[in-house]
């Protein structure tokens, strides 16, 4: 009944491998894409925008750049929050030292310097695997951090640490700095998020995810089947640490508006990113987007129900916060450890056959 | 992207707005986390002070005060949340007592117009009206602070600190960074080696820092720990039997908190205050008849008079004089933000004012301006003493050291104004 897939007929290789083959899919995409686009910007406001959406956009570019590496080539990191920091860190040197250049192009080059530095620390991958890979991963989080604090140069001598982001334009309208309006970093950081969650999606269901996947389920019948493992892996790293950096400069520059390596970048940050995917679904894009969604949406909601509508004291709710999010996760993962686009996969399929299942 | 849908519909529940209110002066405190030994009585105070202003004197100038509480649990993130959240409500200042959220905030209040008191916390340079019209750190910064302990040791070693060493053992992060260039420019006027060891968060760990402390045998410790980390260096210390005369924590290290886990072995231990300790003061009266025995206190009620509570009483009181005073010059007494922010640039406490709210000599006499948002620096020295367990105060309020502060001050809040095209103001 909600898949009414009679007459959607395939007629080339083409349309059958598209993203969403099924008629109602397609067009459910293409409602959201038009509410994202040319609905939300204009009627969301401040609260909406830097509680809700921003958390949500920046850690969906943040899941699926994890979840490139982790998810569809299996080397997991612990690194992600040190990443972001490279790329938080690498926008403010930019948008510091050139001004004139467009935010825009500094958010693509710190995405490309995180890439660069993730790459070097994805060269151990080739040698280590699984837990001791996470080690090695955990110890870039710390050198990291430990590097944009010891150093000064990173920060511009400021006496305390902190970054700051000035204030940037595209197009003449403010995306950084105080005097943004709502739906410009909304559309800023929608805008970043179409791009990557386009570019992984064709990137995984090209070659290069295949041999991703096939380096993820056995290494060494990759190698056999011709899957030269130094370079899918390397690209793993590169790619992954590419949206990891776009989202820490995002993070940065249009949510924070300050930031300090330890504080905002820290361990608890790469853990939180490892969560989304994981409880999203490792391997899917959807996953990502679903991941982010449960850690950054739910505490909020949970807040504002708890404080704001039942009347609890803040402390209270903080804690309940830990224990609801905590048993819903282990509840989720105990239901379906394949993650929220497994439970998506199953609920669609079920629909599909719906109200016949036979 | 299909999640956008279910988000929107998430939202009709989380869009339940705070109702428009009198005096609204949101508390975005932390009652959880590593550093909710320091939060929890600071909030208390500041909600237990508003309390008593509404049920003693029915408000403020006859407008009630409400104090909506937002948990940031010391999180950046959670606190640009709370500051959302609130600001609609017509939010008359923000005090996040948290230097990280100060920093994040300095923009967002300067351009929602909404006054940021950070007391003895946040960006030192603040101070500097000219650049940051929207935040205030009267009545005394960080600089001051290290200030206020290298004169005491200098009073202490009899008059000169050449080739004497002093350690800074600090958090790491923005708040314990703070006090670095100003130690590092009083080490060259005064010739003492300096150095500075990072505790990392949230700092339950410190055998590493106190090793290195064993082996370099500094004269004197000044210490800007905050939270959990407190306890844990005092009790080092203790352990290493340091004397405890030599070591002085920041006013954020000089709790009931943080030296009664060290037992006897505290004793002695010195810090920086900028108001006045203990509950020998008839505010306390009134709060104890008015608030907690009326069922009203925010907390448990057992905090009163501790040194934090004593904070968040000064806090609220520094806010309600302020908005008193912006009610007398607009002559209503609906004020909103923008009047609040120019009572705050005239604010001026004086004993009477003190006296007349129940705090008499909590704190230094002091007057703002607007280009000078940090008062005159005033701070003293309290020691613990482990066998009455109380704190008092050893020394007089004393000015800072100006002539090494102010350089320090105008290059910092110049910097910032240069890589944000803020132009000065106050001509």
């Amino acid at each position: 009944m909600f898949y009414r897939e009679a007459g959607d007929f395939k007629t080339s290789y083409k349309e059958d491998n598209q993203t969403f083959p099924i008629k109602f899919d397609r067009y459910r995409y293409y409602a959201v894409m038009f509410l994202a686009f040319a609905v939300v910007p204009f009627i969301v406001n401040d609260y909406w925008v830097n509680a809700i959406f921003l958390p949500f956009l920046i850690y969906s570019i943040a899941a699926i750049g994890l979840n490139i590496l982790t998810g569809y080539c299996g080397q997991v990191s612990l690194g992600t929050g040190g990443f972001m920091a490279v790329g938080a860190y690498a926008c403010y040197k930019l948008m510091t030292v050139f001004p004139e250049v467009s935010i825009i192009i500094h958010v693509l080059l710190a995405g490309g310097v995180t890439a660069f530095v993730c790459i070097l620390f994805g060269l151990p991958s080739l040698r280590i695997k699984g837990f001791y890979l996470a080690v090695a991963t955990l110890a870039a989080q710390f050198f990291l951090v430990w590097l944009f604090n010891r150093v000064p140069w990173f920060y511009n001598y400021s006496a305390s640490g902190q970054i700051n982001s000035p204030e940037r334009t595209v197009l003449d309208i403010a995306v950084t700095g105080p005097n943004t309006d709502a739906w410009a970093k909304y559309m800023f950081c929608l805008v970043f998020l179409t791009f990557c969650a386009l570019v992984a999606r064709n990137l995984t269901r090209g070659s290069v995810g295949r041999k991703w996947m096939a380096i993820r389920d056995m290494d060494i019948a990759a190698e056999i089947i011709g899957v030269n493992p130094l370079k899918a892996k390397i690209s793993a790293f590169g790619v992954s640490g590419f949206f990891v950096g776009i989202a820490g400069a995002l993070l940065f520059a249009v949510y924070l508006g300050a930031a300090e390596a330890g504080d905002s970048f820290g361990i608890t940050k790469s853990f939180l990113v490892l969560f989304m995917i994981i409880i999203g679904g490792l391997g899917s894009i959807f996953g990502s987007f679903a991941g982010a969604a449960f850690l950054v949406l739910l505490p909020v909601l949970l807040k504002n129900v708890l404080v704001g509508t039942l009347g609890w004291p803040t402390d209270l709710a903080a804690h309940f916060e830990f224990i609801i999010v905590g048993g819903l996760i282990i509840t989720f993962l105990i239901l379906e450890p394949h993650g929220l686009a497994q439970l998506w996969r199953v609920a669609k399929e079920k629909l599909r056959l719906w109200p016949f299942p036979h | 992207m299909k999640l956008k849908l279910a988000t929107l519909a998430l939202g009709a529940t989380m869009a339940a707005g705070p109702v428009m209110a009198d005096l609204v002066f949101p508390s975005l405190s932390y009652r959880t986390g590593p550093f909710a030994a320091g939060g929890i009585p600071f909030a208390d105070g500041y909600a237990d002070y508003f309390t008593l202003l509404n049920e003693r004197d029915g408000g403020i100038g006859g407008e009630i005060a409400q104090v909506p509480e937002c948990e940031t649990a010391y999180n950046t993130e959670k606190g640009v949340e709370c500051y959302e959240a609130t600001k609609d409500a017509g939010a008359l200042i923000y005090q996040p007592l948290s230097t990280g959220i100060t920093y994040q905030l300095i923009p967002k209040v300067t351009a929602d117009d909404i006054p940021m008191h950070t007391m003895g916390y946040g960006r030192t340079s603040a101070k500097n009206g000219k650049v940051f019209s929207h935040v205030f750190n009267y009545p005394a910064n960080y600089w001051d602070g290290a200030s206020a302990g290298v004169n005491h040791f200098l009073e202490q070693s009899g008059g000169s600190l050449e080739g004497k060493k002093i350690t800074l053992l600090h958090f790491n992060g923005a708040y314990g960074r703070e006090p670095i260039p100003t130690l590092e420019a009083l080490a060259e006027k005064h010739g003492f080696d300096f150095n500075a060891i990072p505790i990392d968060y949230p700092g339950q760990e410190q055998k590493s820092q106190w090793l290195q402390i064993r082996r370099e045998k500094p004269d004197y410790i000044l210490f800007w720990g905050w939270g959990v980390m407190n306890q844990v260096a005092i009790q080092e210390a203790a352990n290493i039997r340091y004397d405890m005369n030599n070591f002085m924590g920041i006013w954020w290290s000089g709790s009931e908190n943080d030296v009664k886990p060290a037992g006897d072995g505290a004793n002695g231990y010195k810090s920086v205050q900028f108001h006045n300790v203990g509950s020998d003061f008839p505010v306390f009266d009134d709060i104890q008849k008015y608030v907690v025995d009326a069922g009203k206190a925010a907390g448990a009620g057992d905090q009163v008079g501790s040194v934090l509570y004593n904070r968040g009483v000064y806090a609220a009181f520094l806010a309600a004089e302020a908005a008193k005073q912006a009610q007398d010059a607009n002559g209503t007494s609906a004020i909103d933000a923008s009047m609040m922010r120019d009572a705050m640039e005239n604010l001026s406490i004086t004993a009477d004012i003190m006296t007349a709210a129940g705090l008499p000599n909590f704190g230094p006499e002091f007057s703002v301006s607007c280009a000078n948002h940090g008062g005159d620096g005033m701070s003293a020295i309290a020691q613990w003493d482990a066998s009455a367990q109380s704190w008092s105060l050893i020394s007089d309020f004393a000015t800072s050291d100006a002539s090494v502060i102010t350089p320090l001050i105008d290059a910092d809040s110049a910097a910032y104004a240069a890589e944000n095209k803020i132009e000065m103001g106050c001509n």
